[in-house]
């Protein structure tokens, strides 16, 4: 089974974004990255598939010679080689699209996965846009995944207020969900043997924006709390704000 | 820090830069590791005086047991920066968490690579890599801590085998261990020996009222008319060098593990301080207490810089056993001072198991005095430099 993943470099979890001076871009500078943490699932899940029907995991991600960082990662949790689509232009969700579904033809993986989303631009069209432009099926959101030998692929995807079960057929995309698996740590050795695994540099396939960013904007701050009293005569007062104002009762 | 959030490091000089990817690599995984799977249950283990036992099989999956051995005996062959820098995050979570790990690979994978035979290496190696086998280390006894050469423990030659007779103190995981690297003297000779669990007339009884490594299991080992048979004895240990070579190792990955610590205390400081109100405003806004998490911070960069640099010579092969001396000592003492400065600065609530601070500074107090005490590497280091041995 040939399994692709495509996975993407993001600010850590835990950054506190500011915009940069152009006011479109956010400001780099002591900014951590990590692997997608959707990404992470999507790994997994395909090192899993790997081991079932054996084959190889072939990692691609898009963007600066600095993603090379995360394809490592992959490798060193198992994956057996990247491919790093160079680009350090900003690029659209569309034009990121047509660049991996391009590759993706000319490797033509029988599954390939995706994080559901990545927590940067939050856009959660990825998979489902590099289906449609491969025309071939894709599941995202996906919590459960069963292959069978005849190449028929059953989905749990979350659904709101509860699951749905899908059928497809290889090849076929997958967005995973959290849920999916739990991600395995890269083991040493693992860290070890992805030095001697091959990345492949190649450039990003070109395509063109079709939308731009203007501006990017913070959320307001936080507005303070009120205090509406410290005994029990507060009671009334919170109960009706709650009901009234907040609407949450 | 509050528990369960994510560390992020300590790097006011850029040391990340001093670092390749993949020791970064490493490092990064055992961080978070360590946020997941140990700071949530440390606190615990801890008051109840208990080791983690279900983190052995997860420690041995991640490659941390002899990460530096060759990958023939089914380890990770890392550098040995890479390698401390795995001591230091496992110390951010305990030093009982460190000194198991450390104990595991520095003082008994390392002894039975270093000298052990080709059948001891094949049969063992892998075992304690995968963490089926616990080890651990028997040189010190009761009336003989600093002052190692004395050991009493005696091994004779008898029925094809050796006889072991003699009592050792404050071992980690003894009562836990698979097999004990036990040091005894053979016709005078100070002699390495493997026993297994088991063996009759080998005990290891727990030591318990400790106030400190609490999540850590320490023993006596205790051997009566012990027998076991020749193969046992590690070829080529022999003199009390063979041991000390094991401490080197051992306290080289201490001299990280202090730096764990220690970023630990000053990072739920640093949180606390900017947080805390006294007299209106944050407690971080005194100079008195911006001088004791300056303090922190210098002592934290130079100790971390102490040990990229020994570790680099040590990857070189040109760290000796007193530059290991230093770091160590210098890297446990400040450790220590930031552990209890912390507490100052987190008043009442620093002595609560909320935070992780009492705990470090329990736990550093051990670290100061084992592996070779404060005062004995200053006498290391005293006798280097001046060409006078104060020891005796």
């Amino acid at each position: 089974m040939k399994v692709a993943v495509c996975v993407n470099r993001v600010p850590d979890t835990e950054t506190k974004v500011k915009i940069g001076a152009d006011g479109k871009t956010i400001d780099k500078t002591g900014v951590n990255y990590i692997l997608n943490p959707y990404d992470e699932f999507a790994v997994e899940e395909a090192l899993r598939v790997k081991e079932k029907f054996g084959g190889e995991v072939i990692v691609i991600s898009l963007g600066g010679s600095e993603n090379v960082e995360v394809i490592r990662k992959a490798l060193a949790m198992g994956a057996d080689k990247g491919i790093l689509l160079k680009d350090d232009s900003q690029r659209d969700t569309f034009s990121i699209a047509k660049a991996l579904a391009e590759v993706l033809k000319e490797i033509s993986p029988d599954i390939t996965f995706f994080g559901k989303q990545s927590i940067d631009y939050d856009d959660q069209a990825m998979p489902s846009l590099v289906g449609e432009l491969l025309g071939i099926p894709s599941i995202t959101v996906v919590v459960k995944l069963e292959i069978n030998e005849d190449g028929t692929v059953i989905a749990e995807r979350e659904i709101e207020g509860g699951r749905e079960k899908v059928r497809g057929k290889l090849p076929i995309i997958i967005g995973a969900q959290r849920g999916l698996n739990e991600p395995r740590y890269p083991s040493l050795k693992g860290i070890m043997a992805a030095k001697s695994k091959p990345v492949e540099e190649r450039e990003a396939p070109k395509f063109e924006n079709k939308t731009e960013v203007i501006e990017m904007l913070l959320p307001p701050p936080k507005k303070p709390g009120r205090i509406l009293g410290t005994d029990a005569s507060a009671v009334p007062e919170l109960v009706r704000l709650l009901r009234e104002e907040a609407k949450v009762i | 820090m509050l528990i369960g959030t994510k560390f992020k490091g300590v790097d006011f000089y850029n040391t990340d830069d001093l670092l390749t990817d993949d020791e970064k690599m490493v490092r990064d995984t055992i961080r978070e590791w360590v946020d997941e799977k140990v700071i949530p249950i440390i606190e615990k283990h801890y008051m109840e005086g208990t080791f983690p036992m279900h983190l052995i099989p997860e420690m041995a999956e991640l490659g941390i047991f002899g990460a530096t051995l060759p990958e023939k005996y089914g380890c990770a062959n890392l550098n040995n920066v890479a390698y401390g820098l795995i001591m230091q995050e496992l110390e951010r979570g305990d030093s009982g968490i460190r000194s198991f790990a450390s104990v595991q690979s520095a003082l008994v994978m390392y002894p039975i690579y270093e000298f052990g035979s080709e059948e001891q290496k094949n049969y063992w190696l892998p075992k304690l890599a995968r963490g089926e086998k616990i080890g651990c280390f028997g040189l010190t006894e009761p009336d003989f801590g600093s002052n190692p050469g004395g050991l009493r423990t005696k091994a004779e030659y008898k029925n094809g085998g050796f006889v072991l007779n003699g009592t050792k103190m404050w071992i980690t995981n003894g009562t836990i261990a698979d097999v004990a690297v036990v040091w005894a003297k053979l016709d005078g000779v100070i002699r390495g020996f493997l026993v297994e669990k088991g063996t009759p007339g080998f005990e290891a009884p727990e030591m318990k009222g400790k106030h400190s490594l609490r999540a850590s299991v320490t023993s006596e080992l205790v051997f009566q008319d012990c027998w076991i048979p020749e193969e046992n004895i590690l070829p080529k240990a022999v003199g009390l060098k063979a041991a000390l070579m094991c401490l080197t190792q051992a306290r080289y990955g201490i001299a990280w593990g202090a730096v764990g610590a220690a970023m630990a205390c000053y990072e739920t400081a640093l949180e606390y301080a900017k947080t805390r109100i006294q007299f209106d405003k944050p407690i971080a806004s005194f100079q008195l207490v911006q001088e004791k998490l300056v303090y922190m911070l210098t002592e934290i960069t130079k100790a971390q810089l102490l040990c990229i640099q020994l570790g680099r010579l040590k990857d070189q092969g040109k760290a000796n056993y007193v530059q290991v001396s230093l770091a160590k000592r210098n890297n446990v003492y400040h450790a220590l001072e930031i552990a209890r400065l912390a507490r100052d600065i987190l008043g009442a609530n620093g002595i609560l198991n909320e935070y992780p601070v009492m705990r470090h500074m329990n736990n550093l107090e051990s670290v100061k005095t084992y592996e070779g005490t404060h005062d004995i590497h200053t006498l290391i280091i005293g006798e280097y430099i001046t060409g006078f041995s104060a020891f005796t």
